[in-house]
């Protein structure tokens, strides 16, 4: 009994930091879908550009962690700035087709030059020494990387949730999401929100993409790789929405590693029969508006 | 007009003239197919650089007039559709007189009858599928098998390893399947017992569900078998995360796991792992030692030469024979006898023969223990099995 107990307390556990990762570099995917309508299928470039320069700095400069993850935020919110001024901002009007087609494009770009830049193997990823080995909580030890995982995950999205519902800036997003044409007529400039919002939601994916590296190995192909489960995660928990992303990732990422725990010759399937099944209840996701 | 007349039968003339210079000295194309974009571009950067290398220490051994021109060709993955248009494009356009390279079993799989119908000798330096060489009598491996590597390793993990029950849990493709079904002969003929055993998808990016299963089973080991590369680490990175060590669960399994090139970047989790394998670049054989040091002189020490590479170079260093043999006309039939019982002594790995009846490798087989080595990781060579036959075609033989 004890050990079937533990094994779902290690599934839950495993599942929540999994679950973690997809949320923060999914959820700024969910705003910039939600709040400008752009498809844009490159978010994960951005995640993948975070865990480049985090471990760059780390393994060719020995820049301590948190630097390093400060750095890869700020610096990956930076350049997708221009990014979205130089690219994006001339697709915002365009159809959907042809947003997918150039951010595809912006992948496999990014997919050449990372390999050009790095060389086609995973990027090493070591936590620093105070992150790494087993937490002992006294009734089990948890591995001390997936904890910290867990935790910064649950404070970014406590700060995140503040800062919608708390802040001017917050406040303008949400109106923004609502009702656009409303927002702009009262003086709202949503040029800049826009890019603003795609900045913060690019630095999240970055702090994903540079936090997970543990989990989600860093290589050229990322963007590529992942981009089925962002995408799940996104169309799960409804576009446009903090929340949504939350939940959905938490669904995906321990009901996934509890299936394939069970019934592990099926159990990676089952994600995508869960994934159906709610598109098929609620096609505008979980927490989607019609 | 005159003019332009002119500059025609002057153009014309020097395409003659090239044309039977070109002729004169005979130049041996080898089609080179390999991985050399996406995700897999690792592998063939690691088998293109073996077989360079090789051309040039070797190049001067060609026999006189003899020039040889490398066509590479990029299959960008496991990918049978696009490695068969390409060999065929290789064959039907550029009349190469060998293919060369072939990562990948299903695509080797895909090509194989292609050079039965063209006659042109194929050398795998890498795909591992252990029919390959039956599909075609135009087919020769200098790579392995994994049941080469597994059934022998299987035996020994039963009986020096002193492991009594073991739980298998592979990728779910043909290579996974064709090792566990190995190690497992090896081990339960050996008195072995094979708890459970389970088959991971292969684009799975976490292990921890799959290695807690493993752990609640609480078997002496598990054998593994993933894809080099991140597959690995990421498997390495969950095995430490349920503290598996600290339960006394070992981890086995073939080279695959711990390739060379890939082990500064595993961190130092994999200490301790046993693996079994054909090459590690820290054995201390002369050849070996001269093939490092003819690698870091010529790509630096960023990545260091794994397994692939040295099918690399043994794939050119069995077509370098065979044109010496042919005397410099490498006709498919003398090609293949040539090659038929072809030895090399010198090889990175040791001593290698081409098996005259089944054109398969016969090599030795390492057991190998990673250690730390002035500061690195290294596959430390323990336990040598020597000129191992690959035993599936024993245990299989040809239906007619």
């Amino acid at each position: 009994m004890s050990a079937i107990l533990a094994a779902i307390v290690s599934i839950a556990f495993h599942g929540l930091a999994y679950a973690m990762v997809l949320y923060l570099i999914s959820v700024g995917l969910s705003v910039t879908m939600g709040l400008m309508g752009f498809v844009n299928l490159a978010h994960g470039v951005f995640a993948a550009a975070g865990g480049f320069v985090m471990t760059r700095l780390m393994n060719g400069y020995g820049v301590p962690f948190p630097l390093a993850v400060a750095a890869a935020f700020l610096a990956v919110g930076a350049g997708s700035m221009v990014l979205e001024r130089l690219l994006y901002r001339r697709l915002y009007g365009a159809d959907e087709l042809s947003q997918v087609l150039m951010s595809v494009g912006l992948i496999f770009m990014s997919v050449a030059a990372a390999k050009f830049l790095w060389g086609p193997l995973a990027q090493p990823m070591t936590p620093p020494a105070y992150l790494s080995g087993q937490l002992d909580l006294g009734f089990r030890a948890f591995p001390a990387y997936r904890s910290f995982l867990i935790v910064a995950g649950a404070v970014v999205v406590t700060l995140l949730w503040l800062g919608l519902e708390r802040t001017r800036f917050g406040a303008r997003i949400r109106a923004a999401v609502d009702n656009r044409r409303m927002a702009q007529s009262i003086g709202i400039d949503t040029g800049r929100l826009f890019t603003w919002t795609f900045a913060l939601g690019s630095a999240l994916a970055a702090l994903g993409g540079a936090l997970g590296a543990d989990i989600l190995a860093i290589d050229p192909a990322y963007a590529l790789e992942h981009l089925v489960y962002f995408l799940i995660v996104v169309a799960v928990g409804g576009l446009g929405s903090i929340r949504g992303p939350f939940f959905a990732a938490l669904l995906l990422g321990i009901a996934d590693t509890g299936f394939k725990y069970l019934l592990p010759e099926f159990g990676a399937f089952f994600i995508y029969a869960l994934t159906l099944a709610i598109l098929l209840w609620r096609p505008q996701g979980l927490f989607g508006r019609v | 007009m005159t003019s332009r007349f002119g500059v025609v039968t002057l153009a014309a003339a020097i395409a003659a003239a090239l044309a039977a210079a070109s002729a004169s000295a005979e130049t041996i194309k080898v089609g080179v197919i390999l991985t050399y974009s996406g995700p897999a571009a690792s592998l063939g950067d690691q088998i293109d650089k073996g077989m360079s290398l090789y051309i040039k220490e070797h190049g001067h051994d060609l026999p006189q007039g003899v020039s040889l021109e490398l066509i590479r060709r990029d299959d960008t993955g496991l990918n049978p559709a696009t490695a068969k248009r390409l060999a065929q494009e290789l064959i039907t356009r550029d009349h190469v007189n060998f293919l060369a390279g072939l990562i990948w079993s299903p695509n080797a799989l895909a090509i194989a009858p292609l050079s039965a119908e063209a006659k042109v000798p194929t050398i795998s330096s890498n795909a591992a599928a252990v029919n390959l060489t039956r599909l075609s009598p135009y087919v020769a491996r200098v790579s392995f098998t994994l049941w080469q590597e597994c059934l022998p390793f299987g035996k020994w993990a039963a009986t020096k390893g002193g492991f009594k029950k073991v739980y298998i849990a592979v990728s779910d493709f043909a290579p996974g399947h064709e090792a566990a079904d190995a190690f497992s002969k090896g081990f339960k003929d050996a008195g072995g017992e094979i708890v459970d055993s389970v088959a991971i998808p292969v684009k799975d990016p976490d292990f921890v569900p799959y290695l807690q299963r493993v752990k609640d089973a609480k078997p002496d080991a598990v054998f593994v078998f993933v894809p080099s590369g991140k597959q690995a680490t990421a498997l390495m990175k969950a095995y430490s995360d349920l503290n598996m060590k600290a339960a006394g669960i070992k981890i086995i399994g073939s080279q695959d796991m711990v390739p060379d090139e890939e082990l500064p970047n595993m961190g130092d989790e994999p200490l301790g792992v046993i693996t079994v394998g054909t090459y590690s670049n820290a054995a201390t054989r002369p050849a070996n030692k001269a093939y490092v040091a003819a690698w870091k002189r010529e790509y630096g020490d960023k990545t260091p030469p794994g397994f692939m590479s040295v099918g690399g170079w043994d794939a050119m260093a069995a077509i370098f024979s065979a044109i010496k043999a042919t005397g410099g006309h490498p006709d498919p039939d003398k090609v293949m006898a040539a090659l038929a019982g072809w030895k090399n002594p010198d090889s990175p790995r040791g001593e290698i023969m081409i098996d005259p009846e089944t054109r398969d490798i016969v090599q030795h087989i390492y057991i190998r223990r990673v250690e730390k080595v002035g500061g690195h990781l290294a596959n430390i060579e323990f336990e040598t099995l020597p000129m191992t036959k690959d035993p599936w075609k024993e245990l299989n033989p040809p239906k007619n």
